[in-house]
């Protein structure tokens, strides 16, 4: 049985595009086919954070037009076995997403695919209503910063009323917070927002904590989705965030701050 | 922040303001219960305001109208409060 997951969060710029490359891929290198569709039309980046953007020949549009099918249209990763990434059109606007023609690409890619990640672009307009709509489950992303939680929570009544799932009555869409740039030592001094505290407001499982990250920018510089920078605190933190997903006991990190010694405060490190 | 702020240790942080708005803000928007909390509240609000200032005239925030939920009914509150000019004006 294949799932259809959406990373969505309301608010842009909150991490979407990161965890889905970086969910996506880790699904992937664990043996799972997967495919990751960015479904922000007209503003299309998830290409860009996977450093696929000049193999992008067709898109997401044509192949709801028509215009191609998806054996032309997916491009497979060259890093990691499993994976394939499904662009967004960059010169179209949203209406091109009708509700039959991503019906009819997500029971194709269904097919083949053990995992369907769908890359919502911010806001609650059509491309994410779209991105949604035929979500099985989805992780929220969420910074713990006052817009980011209220947009979330928005989110989540979205989904709860306006997807498939629901309109349908079946079993809700399983939803897993994703808490994203978040900083301990903020957290500890009571200036930010602590992940019990988020926890507390949005009322949905944790799944994983991202740390706040210079790593983080570094990936996207490169086009490597920075869950294959097993040397960073944010590709641990995703790898783990991958390993909970499908069912391992994995403790969260980073949600406390790490002591520095003298020296590690003498030179700054 | 000055030196004395530093060891004041009762310093609340500004986490603990965004988590009590936060509150707040999510509980009211979410009405009466996100998973099925109905979208027609407001527009029903601005019809029956319609209605009553036919015959009162009465303000926005005068007409309150909640939603409540029990076990397996719901209870559609409306309260109008009338000023005594309003009430005098009209009897």
């Amino acid at each position: 049985m294949s799932k259809v997951i959406v990373v969505t969060s309301g608010k842009g710029g909150v991490g979407k595009t990161t965890t889905s490359a970086s969910f996506g891929t880790g699904l992937a290198q664990r043996g799972h086919k997967t495919v990751v569709i960015d479904f922000d039309v007209g503003l299309r980046n998830l290409d860009l954070i996977m450093g696929c953007e000049r193999r992008v020949v067709y898109d997401f549009v044509n192949v709801i037009n028509n215009e191609s099918n998806l054996h032309q249209t997916l491009i497979k990763d060259k890093r990691v076995e499993n994976l394939y990434v499904l662009p967004a059109s960059q010169t179209r606007d949203k209406e091109a997403l009708t509700r039959e023609g991503v019906e009819r690409v997500l029971n194709e890619l269904r097919q083949s695919f053990e995992y369907i990640v769908c890359d919502s672009p911010a806001g609650i307009e059509r491309g994410a209503l779209m991105a949604l709509y035929f979500a099985d489950e989805a992780l929220i992303v969420t910074n713990p910063e006052v817009s980011s939680v209220r947009d979330s929570d928005r989110i989540l009544g979205i989904l709860a009323s306006r997807s498939r799932r629901a309109e349908q009555g079946d079993e809700p869409v399983k939803e897993h917070l994703v808490l994203a740039r978040y900083a301990p030592d903020r957290a500890n001094r009571g200036d930010m927002l602590s992940v019990d505290d988020v926890v507390e407001i949005l009322g949905i499982p944790l799944l994983g904590v991202i740390p706040e990250s210079q790593s983080v920018l570094q990936a996207s510089n490169a086009g490597v989705p920075v869950v294959l920078d097993e040397q960073s605190d944010a590709g641990v933190a995703y790898n783990d965030l991958v390993d909970r997903y499908l069912g391992e006991n994995r403790p969260h990190r980073f949600l406390t701050v790490e002591k520095k010694g003298f020296f590690r405060r003498l030179f700054r490190n | 922040m000055g030196l004395l702020d530093y060891f004041r240790s009762t310093r609340r942080g500004t986490a603990a303001v965004a988590k009590e708005r936060l509150q707040i803000i999510v509980a009211h928007e979410r009405g009466g219960g996100r998973r099925h909390s109905p979208d027609y509240l407001p527009a029903l609000k601005k019809d029956l305001l319609d209605v009553v200032r036919k015959y009162v005239p009465i303000s926005q925030n005068q007409v309150k109208v909640h939603l409540d939920r029990r076990e397996d009914y719901e209870v559609l509150e409306l309260n109008i409060t009338l000023t005594d000019e309003d009430q005098a004006g009209h009897k």
